[in-house]
């Protein structure tokens, strides 16, 4: 009898299954943004959303769940049902330093989702103060190690892009500056700007416009390629230095143990979304580097996660930095 | 001046401007489109203003897809209307239900509810659209004449002098306050204390957060205003039997009598002034404004003991204050890409999601966006005052609706806007505790108004305090080498000084006063 019931149980799952293959998805999706509307990641997640719920055919809706450097909002999502109607963007932080920063992180950035696939990465722009005595990046990283001691590095708190970035860039390049945080980009770019304090490491999309601007200067971009936003800005390499080639990458995640057809359309969904035409140009716009042929699906971002824990965990833990 | 009128055309031009449209069964038809985008930003700006609780963060943040489909002028047009739509309609809730929906209303809810439970609703409602009409007028050309020079200003403004900033603000407070000096100081160091609570901004170390995760980003201010005014307004209204006395009473005249309007025109000059010079600060510096404001008005007053029993000029002044504030904080925004608050880091998402990278460039690269958001304000302003005014009958009326009925409401919708904000359960589980502490506060004779102070300078004072002597390397005395920063600390000193001599304490007067 029990062996009766539990055949009938398995043939209506997958009935269920099969069911759920057809016709998912019947109700909008949640995608959790663990940031505060109109930053870097949740421009992203929209322009990107925007073109999914095209081909899912149902509304993908961004829900902003910010606090705890993004932390709270992907331990929500990490522990919601696996049923492809909620979904998240992670980044950079919530799935490579946050294991560092936080002890007492909820959950494994590799083994507590079901990876998508990366939606769009931000790279990393060097920038100092409009007026800062050197003409280039080697002259920039010679005149830092010469005032080792005078120097003021600005980041966004403990835990943001700029801060892990720029702790990384103190290590790459063996200096110790003094750290000068702030709450949120804007308020270090401004006293950037003003030279109260004298450089900082982030995003394209948040620096872009003040270096066009002329009001800061930049020195190196931290990607392999130039940015067709910052044509002028040479590379890292180009410029010299080794080893610091950085990016705030995005990326789309299912909590874990997603039904494969389902997990299937979401990284369909996400696919054409990053090969249409104009959620292309309108990520462009912002620097945006869009993840091209292998760099995209599940399996190009699970090995990306692994790598990012294991190269941001040993340089955060030895910067000393501490999120709670 | 000739650039001026010529910018000031273009902008005009592009509000007014029609944009052909593809209306479904008509075809293309050519509408001005700006225009109603701009109309239905202030409605819906109104609206959530009014609601307690649904905040311009949240609003746009809920309208920021639909914006997709339109061109970015008009996007941003409607966006912007709702930002300073809401500004009026904060007010309204303040007046009414002594609900503070942001740091710059709380300062309304002092002498304009008292002005409603006087039966004077109508005119403290009245004096606030006309007093924000008139400042609104004023920053737009100030805007439009002077707002790419002034950025320097922001500029000046380092950690020390924010740090000084807010050390005169706090003593402003604490000299004003009179009768209860010592009950005043100590809910501004509770409020300085609350504001403490979080990760370190420095260390990322939690500080008082007991282990609970949700308070590891502190304290929200809308959790706490809501709690402190709103939850304990209720509280307080239902414990005792009778009803509300402004139901009783005559709602009165809506439009102020030549008298009020005479009592509040150099509130509402001067208010204009302060809070537009004090909205150009990024880092939120326009929170001081209306209360700068109110400190300065009642500093003048021929008898300002009035002030906190329903002085008009309480209300006039600090409601010019922060509507120019809030049009003047476009100002870092569109000439340094810099977002001063909450609701412009929303902006500038809003326009790099149009593609627009706001920053110095935006007024030569895309001219027509930068002027038409201007020329948009002051007719947005203008259909404010015609929304508003009519409309002022339709929300004095609700205080009509029986008590037992209304506070379910409010209930509801405070709520529902601090679940919308952050989606956090715990956020309203906070407004009930909140809610029960303000009460607790106004039982023993303590005013939660300088608590909220305290809340909101603190952090800004304790943050840019620690940054400032991290760039000095320790030395203190930074605050006094920098020429800004020593001058409002001689002010700040000098206010001390006053209030330490006894002829002077005699006169003090009430900052803060609830009944």
């Amino acid at each position: 009898m029990k062996k009766l019931i539990s055949i009938a149980a398995a043939a209506l799952g997958l009935v269920a299954g099969a069911a759920s293959a057809q016709t998912y998805p019947q109700r909008p999706i949640t995608m959790i943004v663990p940031f505060a509307a109109g930053g870097p990641t949740d421009v992203i997640a929209r322009i990107v959303g925007d073109h999914m719920s095209r081909t899912l055919g149902q509304q993908v809706v961004i829900e902003n769940v910010a606090g705890a450097g993004g932390t709270t909002g992907i331990t929500r999502a990490a522990g919601a049902a696996p049923d492809g109607y909620t979904i998240m963007m992670g980044h950079m932080g919530t799935h490579g330093a946050a294991p560092a920063l936080y002890p007492n992180l909820k959950y494994d950035p590799a083994n507590s989702f079901d990876t998508i696939g990366m939606a769009a990465g931000t790279p990393i722009v060097i920038v100092a103060k409009k007026d800062y005595p050197a003409g280039d990046l080697k002259a920039f990283l010679a005149h830092l190690k010469a005032n080792d001691t005078k120097t003021n590095m600005a980041h966004a708190g403990v835990g943001s892009v700029s801060h892990s970035t720029g702790v990384l860039f103190t290590s790459v390049v063996g200096i110790k500056p003094t750290m000068v945080a702030y709450r949120g980009t804007g308020p270090a770019l401004n006293d950037l700007m003003s030279g109260q304090v004298d450089f900082m490491t982030d995003q394209i999309v948040n620096v872009a416009p003040q270096i066009t601007g002329g009001t800061i200067r930049a020195y190196a971009i931290a990607t392999p390629q130039r940015s067709p936003a910052l044509p002028d800005v040479p590379t890292t390499k180009e410029a010299g230095l080794e080893g610091y080639e950085v990016s705030a990458w995005n990326a789309v995640f299912g909590p874990k143990g997603l039904p494969a057809d389902v997990r299937a359309k979401l990284v369909d969904a996400l696919n054409k979304a990053l090969s249409d035409e104009n959620t292309r140009k309108r990520l462009l716009d912002l620097g945006g580097v869009i993840p091209e042929g292998a760099e995209r699906g599940p399996e190009a971002l699970q090995k990306l996660v692994e790598s990012e824990v294991a190269r941001w965990t040993p340089v955060l833990k030895a910067a000393g930095a501490v999120a709670n | 001046m000739g650039d001026l009128i010529a910018n000031l055309g273009l902008g005009f031009g592009t509000v007014f401007g029609l944009i052909p449209v593809d209306i479904p069964g008509l075809g293309v038809v050519p509408i001005p489109l700006n225009i109603l985008l701009c109309f239905v930003g202030c409605l819906v700006g109104t609206l959530v203003g009014v609601l307690p609780g649904v905040g311009p963060v949240a609003s746009i943040a809920m309208l920021l897809p639909i914006t997709f489909k339109f061109d970015p002028t008009g996007a941003l047009i409607m966006l912007a209307g709702i930002y300073y739509g809401a500004q009026y309609g904060g007010s309204t809730t303040a007046i009414l239900v002594n609900i503070p929906g942001e740091a710059t209303s709380v300062v309304t809810t002092l002498d304009g509810h008292q002005m409603a439970r006087r039966g004077r609703a109508g005119v403290a409602l009245g004096i606030a659209a006309i007093g924000s009409f008139f400042a609104g007028c004023v920053a737009t050309v100030f805007i439009a004449a002077v707002g790419a020079p002034l950025t320097r200003l922001a500029l000046i403004f380092g950690p020390a002098e924010y740090f000084s900033l807010m050390v005169m603000g706090l003593v402003f407070a604490v000299v004003l306050a009179r009768g209860s000096i010592l009950r005043a100081i100590a809910m501004i160091l509770v409020g300085i204390l609350f504001s403490t609570v979080g990760t370190d901004l420095e260390t990322g170390q939690e500080r008082m957060t007991f282990g609970m995760q949700f308070l590891s980003d502190g304290i929200d201010f809308a959790v706490l205003a809501m709690g402190l005014f709103g939850v304990a307004e209720i509280l307080r209204n239902l414990d005792h039997t009778e009803v509300r006395d402004v139901v009783k009473q005559a709602i009165g005249r809506l439009l102020p009598s030549m008298q009020d309007m005479k009592d509040s025109a150099k509130p509402i000059l001067r208010g204009t002034f302060i809070g537009g010079i004090l909205g150009i600060l990024p880092g939120n510096g326009a929170v001081l404004g209306p209360f700068a404001s109110y400190t300065i008005e009642k500093k003048l007053a021929k008898d300002p003991r009035r002030f906190g029993q329903g002085a008009i000029e309480g209300v006039a002044g600090p409601e010019s204050a922060n509507n120019a504030g809030a049009q003047t904080s476009f100002i870092p925004l569109l000439t340094l890409g810099i977002p001063p608050n909450a609701v412009m880091a929303l902006m500038v998402g809003a326009m790099t999601i149009h593609g627009i990278v706001p920053g110095p460039q935006v007024m030569t690269k895309n001219p027509s966006l930068f002027w038409g958001m201007i020329a948009s304000m002051w007719v947005g302003n203008l259909m404010l005052l015609i929304i508003n005014l009519p409309m002022i009958g339709l929300w004095v009326r609700l205080l009509k609706v029986p008590y037992r009925l209304m506070f379910p409401a409010i209930l509801m919708f405070c709520s529902i806007g601090i679940y919308s904000i952050n989606s956090l359960p715990t956020d309203v589980f906070f407004i009930g505790l909140f809610g029960l502490i303000g009460y607790a506060l106004i039982k023993f004779g303590f005013e939660p108004a300088p608590l909220l102070l305290g809340f909101v300078l603190g952090k800004l004072m304790e943050e840019n305090l620690r940054r400032a002597l991290i760039i000095s390397r320790g030395d203190m005395m930074t605050f006094i080498e920098r020429p800004v920063s020593a001058v409002l600390l001689v002010i700040a000193i000098v206010m001390l000084a006053l209030a330490l001599l006894p002829s002077i304490r005699k006169s003090r007067e009430e900052v803060f006063v609830d009944d």
